[in-house]
Order: structure tokens, then C-alpha cells, then sequence
């Protein structure tokens, strides 16, 4: 007689000897190293930091290494491993005008202040497969260095700011609630809601701000300023009775600019969107300050048209990624029982119908 | 990972407190969603993060741990969350309902009458029973506060109005201690009568949703119903085919391509129990 299914263990242990095997591929191809993983896929290396909320490139090379390369798997590992560690307290927020910049534009002033840094970036490449490159080769020239600027590089808001042609920067109200430690809960303000999107995922967020940009919800977005460098991250000491810099991290700020309001007592002025993430993330900075300025609607006292992007509840609860996707792939765990359930169910009913069929 | 590097139980001392005062609040307002502060785990949301941390801040050294998934100790996610509980707390474990302190599950309540030296964790994945008549939590936490259920009446009249009862077979509603409208997680609506009155604390969680809930040991639970459509607990009509229970929820097997099927006790802790008393009387008897 058939006996219901049996030897889960055994099948886990085997499933996991197999997958170690597939992740390490052919033997004979020398095995991926953490550091060529960090050096060499630093954007990948980038996300994962974002996304999994804690700027550590080893241990994002080491998650991309162990998830072969499923950047949400590696996001996975990192927050699993992240949520374990104590939590000491808030750093002051960092100062990105002291920003030790690599890149730097602005599309809205041709030059201004501090100027514009192209940096390392894709954009004026040719999108053209680089054939030498699957040739084992040499490490490429060195670029060309300009002299250090140490001056701090004002931002490009404050300029507006200045003339009185942005709202002011809205303050925030102390310390900021910690996503991670305490429950989200609705409706949330604006720095928690820019801490759930600095970790949300990256894809969500990217269409949901170009839904923004085709007309569901429309804000008209000029980058005022991206900027790309390493920041000092300062943590007050009590019992020092001072600051001091525990270390240093590499952000993208972006500072949108957008479509004015104005009112009959109030002059016009452009408004802000704002976003910041770990590491080069510059498609994932754009994307959170689009979605950051669709948020502020209520704020704003603009109308609620019923884009999604407007939709405070819908954007948080379904940007993270490691919630979405655990909550999706879990339809392949077994439903035996719910199914049986529902089987149980359909045969009654449709056995009740025909019955009462039989009986006209 | 070893014991060395994480906390007993995995998860560390104030985030268990911080659980621990969750369970607290739900104890003392039963059915009623306490936000917690669900931690990430090292397995993915759906896999059971919600009822894994509620184990994590109830266990102590001395217990014996049972976990289940669809009534089975063998089912993989089961063996699983078992041997993360065996490698982060070294608790003993158990497949024996009647031996277990501490039982997760994952869409059954064991056949096996608890008794009030046990807890039930259940993993959920909706704790919200109006969520799929409302999808905004700040609408559906209003409606509960309000205990606004017109809703959930109107959608269980509309079930029979088109199919001639109501069309819910698991995850049936429920109303605790005449107050709050709960989800019981997706158990078959055949275990719906075991949550009242029952002498075991049953305690439910759902990490991604970060809320924790609880039916207190002899709570009163009413699965929602008309007068002249009670709520009936229904499985399917026939035997277990090894152990040949008649009153237990069964799993239907698919036996070859020609229809051919039987059905066996989901619950496999109680099927073993029974088969092996029937060869003790067996032996007995000879």
C-alpha cells in the first residue's frame, strides 16, 4: 500500500549537498573569491548593502558569493545576519557637504559651486560588448588625476533655498523611528518612510517612480543634484560629552526639485524629494526621491488622484523585497491540508448541484 | 551557525522581551493583533518567521519541542524548523503530541486533546480576517476598534446566496471571548471547534506582518455562522487507510494516474499512536 510521503530530512540534506555543488559550478574553473567579488561586482556588492541595511562590503561580497549571485537571497542573508547584531543608538546624521565627492551632477545649473564631477559612470559609455574583456587582460590605465578638492561643496538646494525659490527643508521631529526595532505602523512620517524605501527593492521602487513620470501621479522631477562620496559618520559619545568619527561610508544623495505650488496668499515654490542609499546606487537614489515627493501629496496639499505612487500604505507595505519574496516563493511549501479543505468543498457543492438538477 | 555565536533560541534576550511583552498584551486582549517588531530570520517570510519568534521567546532549556506542518512531523519545513530550534537551543524534541510543551504548527491542530502544560504557536501568514474584504490595515484596524463587522457578515451571506453555503473550507473566522474577529491561520475549518475551550494557550504569529496574537487556555471561540446556517466542521467522508480512523482529518493521496486514491491521517503523530495500540491489542489478544 502507497504510505504518505516520508524522509523530508533525508531530502533537505541531499538537496543542500546539491546546491553547494551547483554553487561552486565546474571544479576546474578557479573558484570566485569574496575579495574579486567585492572589487570586481561593487555595484552588485552595493545593493546588497542598501537593500540589506548594513554597509558591510565584505560581508555583501560574501552573501552575493554564498546566493550565487541572487542579489534578493544575498539581501536575505545580510538582514538575517544584521538582525542579530546590538543596536548601540544613532549616529548624527552625516554631512554630505562635507562630502568627500566622486561624482557630482546637477541637472538644473549648467555650472555652479563646486562644479560637476562626471565620475565613474556608465553614462556617455556605448552600450557596445567589450569583447577584451573576456579575455584574461591587464589592469586598465590609470585615469587621470585631478588635485583634491578639500572644500566643502554646498548644495545645490541650499542655493535655491537661499532665494527663497524652495520650501524649506522640513524638520524632522528628534530621533528617528527605527524600522528594524519597532513595528511599522501607519500612517508613518516622512524620515520612516524614507528608511523604508532606502531599503526597499530597488525594481519596485524604479517603477514606481517612472509610473510617476508617465502621468500617474505627476511631481515633474528635476535632479537639483546627485552626489556620489565617502561620508564620516560621527557618533556622540556620552561619556566623552563630544563627538567623535567612528568611520566612513560611501552614499548617493539625490535632491530633486519639483513642480511648484502656490496659493493666492502664498507665493509659488519648488518642493523637494530626497533620497540617500549605501554605495553607488545612483538608479535607486533618483528612484526613492520621485517616490519620496509622490508621497508628500497630503503634505503638499495637493489631491490624492489614486496613483499608486501617491498610496502611502500600498508603497510600504510591498516595497521590501525580502518580505515579497518570502511571501511569494511560500506557495510552493505544502498546502495539503488547506487543499484538501477546498477539495472537500468543491465535491460537496458540485455533488449538492447536480442532486438538486437530478431532482427538477 | 553554533550555539556559540547566537543567544539560546537564536533570537536575543531583549528582542525575546520584547515578544514577550507582545504575548502578553495578546493574552490579555484575546484575538486582539499586537504589533511587534519582527525581526528578520534566517528563513524566508511564509517559511513561518512569525511562529518561529514566538517559540524563540517562549522556550526554556527544559522543553520538549513538537513541530508540525500540515498535521506531520516529516514534512520538510517541519524538519527544518525543527533542527533550527535542535541547533540554536538544544531543547529535546518530540513527535509525540502528548509529550510536547512547546508544539509549532503550520495549518493543523493536533487530533490529540492539549492539555494546560502546553503551547500552541501557530505560523500565519494574514493575521487580518478582513484584510481580503479591506486591503488598508488603517481601515481594517478602525473596523476592529469599532468592532465594525457588517463586512465579514455581508461577504459569508453573499457565499450563500451564490453557492448555498458559505464558501470558507479553511482560515474559517472566528469571534474570541464574544469580541474580536480572528483569523485562526489556514486550519481546515474541521479544527475551528478545538480552539475553544481549550486547555492549552495558543499563541499565533505572523512575522511579516509583525503581529502577534493569542486565544487564551478556555477561551470562548465561535466560528461565525447564521442561525439557520450553522457552521459545520466539516472533512472528507471516509477512513484513514492505515490507522482507520474515522473521526481525524485526512490527506488524500494520489495512488497512480487511473484515479486510483486513498486517504490517510494528516495528523501523524496520532495514526502512529493508533496503529501501534492496535498491535499492542493485537498482541495482546494472541
Amino acid at each position: 500500500m502507497y504510505v504518505a510521503v516520508k524522509g523530508g530530512e533525508r531530502a533537505i540534506e541531499n538537496a543542500h549537498a546539491w546546491l553547494a555543488e551547483a554553487r561552486r559550478g565546474d571544479p576546474a574553473v578557479p573558484e570566485l573569491s569574496v575579495d574579486q567579488i567585492r572589487e570586481q561586482l561593487t555595484l552588485a556588492v552595493n545593493r546588497v548593502m542598501a537593500e540589506g541595511s548594513l554597509f558591510d562590503p565584505d560581508l555583501a561580497a560574501l552573501a552575493i558569493k554564498q546566493a550565487r549571485g541572487d542579489l534578493i537571497e544575498a539581501i536575505f542573508l545580510i538582514r538575517a545576519y544584521r538582525t542579530t547584531l546590538p543596536r548601540f543608538g544613532a549616529s548624527l546624521p552625516v554631512d554630505t557637504t562635507r562630502m568627500e565627492i566622486a561624482r557630482r551632477v546637477s541637472a538644473t545649473f549648467k555650472d555652479l559651486p563646486g562644479g560637476q564631477v562626471l565620475g565613474p559612470t556608465f553614462d556617455y559609455t556605448h552600450r557596445l560588448l567589450d569583447f577584451a574583456l573576456a579575455a584574461e587582460g591587464e589592469a586598465p590605465p590609470a585615469a587621470p588625476q585631478a588635485e583634491a578638492q578639500p572644500d566643502a561643496v554646498p548644495h545645490v538646494m541650499g542655493l535655491l533655498d537661499k532665494d527663497g525659490l524652495i520650501e524649506p527643508a522640513p524638520m524632522g521631529t528628534g530621533d528617528p523611528a527605527d524600522l528594524t526595532r519597532a513595528p511599522l505602523e501607519l500612517p508613518a512620517d516622512r524620515a520612516l518612510r524614507l528608511q523604508a524605501l532606502t531599503r526597499g527593492d530597488e525594481g519596485f521602487l524604479l517603477s514606481l517612480a517612472y509610473s510617476t513620470q508617465r502621468g500617474y501621479g505627476r511631481t515633474h522631477a528635476f535632479v537639483g543634484e546627485l552626489r556620489i562620496g565617502r561620508v564620516a559618520v560621527e557618533f556622540d559619545l556620552a561619556e566623552l560629552g563630544f563627538a567623535v568619527e567612528i568611520g566612513a561610508i560611501e552614499v548617493t544623495e539625490c535632491e530633486t526639485v519639483n513642480q511648484f505650488k502656490g496659493s493666492a496668499s502664498e507665493p509659488a515654490q519648488f518642493t523637494r524629494g530626497y533620497g540617500l542609499v549605501f554605495g553607488q546606487s545612483e538608479r535607486k537614489a533618483l528612484a526613492v526621491s520621485l517616490v519620496d515627493r509622490s508621497l508628500r501629496w497630503k503634505d503638499l496639499g495637493e489631491d490624492f488622484v489614486g496613483a499608486p505612487a501617491q498610496d502611502e500604505e500600498f508603497v510600504l507595505a510591498h516595497a521590501d523585497n525580502v518580505q515579497a519574496t518570502g511571501f511569494l516563493e511560500h506557495i510552493k511549501l505544502p498546502h495539503y491540508v488547506d487543499f484538501q479543505a477546498e477539495l472537500e468543498l468543491i465535491r460537496r457543492l458540485r455533488s449538492e448541484a447536480m442532486q438538486g438538477r437530478a431532482a427538477e | 551557525m553554533t550555539k556559540d555565536v547566537y543567544n539560546f533560541a537564536y533570537l536575543d534576550e531583549d528582542t525575546k522581551r520584547m515578544i514577550r511583552r507582545a504575548i502578553l498584551k495578546a493574552v490579555a486582549i484575546p484575538g486582539y493583533q499586537v504589533p511587534f517588531a519582527s525581526r528578520e530570520m534566517p528563513m524566508p517570510y511564509g517559511w513561518g518567521t512569525g511562529g518561529v519568534q514566538v517559540t524563540a521567546a517562549c522556550l526554556v532549556p527544559e522543553d520538549r519541542l513538537k513541530v508540525i506542518d500540515q498535521g506531520a512531523d516529516d514534512t520538510t519545513n517541519a524538519v527544518s524548523i525543527r533542527r533550527f530550534f535542535q541547533r540554536t537551543s538544544g531543547v529535546a524534541t518530540t513527535e509525540r503530541t502528548t509529550e510536547a510543551t512547546v508544539i509549532q504548527t503550520r495549518h493543523r491542530i493536533p487530533e490529540e486533546p492539549l492539555s494546560e502544560e502546553q503551547i500552541l504557536v501557530f505560523q500565519v501568514p494574514i493575521p487580518e480576517p478582513l484584510r481580503f474584504l479591506e486591503p488598508r490595515e488603517t481601515e481594517t484596524r478602525r473596523m476592529h476598534e469599532l468592532e465594525d463587522y457588517g463586512l465579514m457578515h455581508v461577504k459569508l451571506y453573499e457565499d450563500i446566496a451564490r453557492h448555498g453555503t458559505i464558501a470558507t473550507s479553511y482560515a474559517y473566522p472566528v469571534k474570541v471571548e464574544g469580541r474580536y474577529v480572528m483569523d485562526p491561520s489556514p486550519i481546515p475549518k474541521f479544527d475551528n471547534p478545538k480552539l475553544s475551550g481549550n486547555p492549552a494557550l495558543l499563541l499565533f504569529g505572523a512575522g511579516r506582518e509583525q503581529r502577534i496574537y493569542a486565544v487564551p487556555p478556555y477561551s470562548d471561540v465561535v466560528s461565525l455562522d447564521f442561525e439557520d446556517h450553522p457552521f459545520v466542521a466539516s472533512k472528507t467522508d471516509h477512513a484513514c487507510a492505515i490507522c482507520g480512523a474515522t473521526g481525524s482529518y485526512l490527506d488524500e493521496v494520489i495512488t497512480d494516474d487511473l484515479g486510483g486514491r486513498v486517504f490517510v491521517c494528516s495528523d501523524t503523530d496520532y495514526c502512529r499512536g493508533r496503529t501501534e495500540q492496535e498491535i499492542g491489542a493485537v498482541e495482546a489478544a494472541e
